[in-house]
């Protein structure tokens, strides 16, 4: 279990949706969720019928929280009306990109949220099976959501004819065991099939050819916990949230040196400045802030002169960086961002599967040259090839983990070039005597 | 041996799919929490029970990184230095494991008790730094409360 307290600080500022239910006693039961308008969006969708399910939510603007933001009633509508084929509802719950532990909370905390987002999904788009991907390391969520999936079933919200509907709908669980790739939608097909978790050439894309050859959607498990809101609230309401093409709230991850550290839902388009002073209480220990990463690692970092940005999708791609996963992180002005870019490659180059060339040695290569280059054998020319290396990477790979491991470094290495030509000038860390204390 | 529980397990999970070799990875690691590793007995067994050839069990065993082959300690220390941690000394905490505990990443202490491994984010974020023992987590760790929980579990625990 998460210590609620610790994750769920709250603010005065949050706008609470999907964690509207967060702290009520027994908030995993079914009961205390049909108390408190659970499964009336299910019943609702249908009435509507699958046509209008999809345009609400198209026109609520919820891009995909996963990280990669895009519309999530459109990605919907790529589904085949006409096929002989079953269709599938896959939920992305492999929560793992670092500084990420959002979907965490909406599993524990509310997970009949997670299953009726899920149905009404496979309605939309005629799909009766779905399927939670769920990382092997959550156990404990994996025993929460079964325990919900078996109540909903007995009382009537999954199974045969939904309440009467006619419309069948299945769901259950399924773990992984440990790998980040699989995260990515069609390395999670490949894994869900009992293959390693290699990614698939797009396209075709999911919505189309997906797990066992059928049309699949797949979306992040925050993105299917707004799905109950928009169809029993509206999509002008959900929208009217947000900014334009951002509808909604989103929950933001905040860690690293801040002095509230915690999980907020807020209104997308939330003022990073606001978010960082108010919400999370400011920098410990009266420092200033040298880099924020604004969405997961994968994110280029910000300098502390760029956080004056709305936290949407567009904003965020206008200065350069990416929304991405909502785990935003904090760094102060005693850290040593040569070591944060080589933490962070660590990470990809653990993690590349291996399948395509550029992300494979290129992780590994940036790697061994910021290990070295922290470690005190830097050379004049090295923050050049680091550059070189991770532009032989971008755009260069099935997947985008590739990119991932690129973009930090190169806005690192852009952003904090006296760093590292500090590093090659002493021939050690500058910073490693007073950061990074316990 | 594999228990009977287990068996009845593993036929409820493969009823969950269209094709049966989709169990693979979930019963490797429903395998491995029973018998603390994954033995050959139980990849001839899944294999037989999905249909597949021994050989690609054992493919998807080499790629998952909580799936191990060998026996490890009862309780497996998994210390997260991901950014998150890092920046909030979970670099120390694992050093601090490692001190205590007498061993390495990805080692093994004598008496069977205890194996360590430094992993990647745990989700654990918001309360770093963080680790788990075997599917529990323990985050907002300390020196002192790492001290605490090697004691508890020491008291605890009967080595395999």
């Amino acid at each position: 279990m998460s210590d609620y307290q610790s994750y769920m600080k709250g603010s005065p500022l949050e706008v609470k949706v999907i964690s509207a239910r967060f702290g009520l006693p027994n908030s995993t039961s079914i009961d205390t969720f049909l108390a408190h308008e659970g499964y009336q969006a299910l019943k609702k969708a249908f009435q509507m019928g699958p046509d209008s399910v999809i345009n609400e939510m198209k026109n609520s603007g919820l891009r995909g929280r996963g990280g990669a933001g895009f519309n999530t009633g459109l990605k919907w509508s790529f589904v085949p009306k006409q096929t002989d084929k079953p269709k599938y509802v896959v939920c992305n719950a492999d929560e793992s990109e670092p500084a990420t532990c959002k979907d965490r909370p909406l599993m524990e905390y509310d997970p009949h949220q997670l299953i009726e987002g899920i149905v009404i999904a496979g309605y939309a788009i005629g799909a009766h099976q779905g399927y939670i991907y769920i990382r092997g390391e959550y156990r404990y969520l994996m025993d929460i959501l079964d325990r919900a999936i078996a109540e909903a079933y007995a009382r009537g919200y999954l199974g045969r004819s939904i309440q009467g509907s006619g419309f069948d709908f299945d769901l259950c669980t399924h773990t992984g065991a440990g790998a980040y790739e699989c995260g990515e939608e069609t390395a999670l097909l490949n894994s869900l099939e009992g293959l390693r978790g290699y990614p698939r050439v797009k396209p075709p894309f999911p919505a189309v050819v997906g797990v066992y050859g059928c049309p699949t959607i797949i979306n992040n498990v925050e993105t299917l916990c707004n799905a109950p809101h928009i169809i029993l609230k509206g999509a002008e309401w959900y929208a009217s949230l947000g900014t334009p093409k951002n509808g909604g709230t989103r929950l933001f991850c905040l860690s690293g040196h801040i002095n509230r550290p915690g999980v907020y839902e807020l209104p997308m388009g939330f003022p990073l400045r606001k978010m960082i002073e108010e919400v999370g209480g400011g920098i410990p220990g009266g420092k200033k802030l040298k880099s924020v990463i604004p969405g997961g690692s994968s994110c280029p970092l910000l300098t502390a002169d760029e956080i004056d940005v709305p936290m949407d999708f567009d904003s965020l791609a206008k200065i350069g960086s990416m929304l991405g996963s909502g785990g935003v992180v904090m760094i102060d002005e005693d850290t040593c961002m040569v070591k944060v870019a080589q933490r962070i490659m660590k990470f990809y180059a653990h993690e590349s599967c291996g399948w395509c060339i550029p992300c494979r040695e290129g992780s590994a290569w940036l790697k061994r040259l910021l290990d070295r280059l922290h470690g005190g054998g830097g050379m004049p020319g090295d923050p050049e090839t680091a550059l070189d290396v991770s532009y032989n990477i971008l755009g260069k790979t099935l997947c985008p983990l590739g990119d991932a491991a690129a973009m930090p470094t190169i806005s690192i290495v852009k952003k904090f070039r006296s760093e590292f030509d500090e590093h090659v000038r002493l021939g050690a860390c500058p910073y490693e005597s007073k950061a990074f204390a316990v | 041996m594999l228990s009977e529980a287990l068996k009845s397990k593993f036929d409820q999970v493969i009823a969950h799919y269209p094709l049966k070799r989709s169990a693979i990875v979930p019963l490797l690691l429903f395998a491995q929490d029973e018998i603390g590793y994954i033995s050959d007995e139980a990849i001839d067994e899944i294999a037989r029970r999905v249909e597949v050839r021994p050989i690609e069990v054992i493919e998807d065993i080499g790629y998952y990184s909580m799936l191990h082959r060998q026996p490890i300690g009862k309780y497996n220390f998994q210390v997260c230095t991901n950014v998150s941690c890092q920046l909030l000394g979970g670099e120390e905490i694992l050093e601090h494991c490692s001190k205590r505990l007498g061993i390495g990443h990805k080692q093994t202490s004598p008496d069977g008790l205890f194996s360590l491994e430094e992993v990647e984010c745990l989700g654990a974020c918001c309360g770093a730094p963080a680790m788990q023992v075997n599917y529990d987590f323990y985050e907002n760790l300390t020196p002192e409360r790492v001290d605490r929980l090697i004691e508890e579990l020491k008291a605890n625990g009967k080595a395999r």
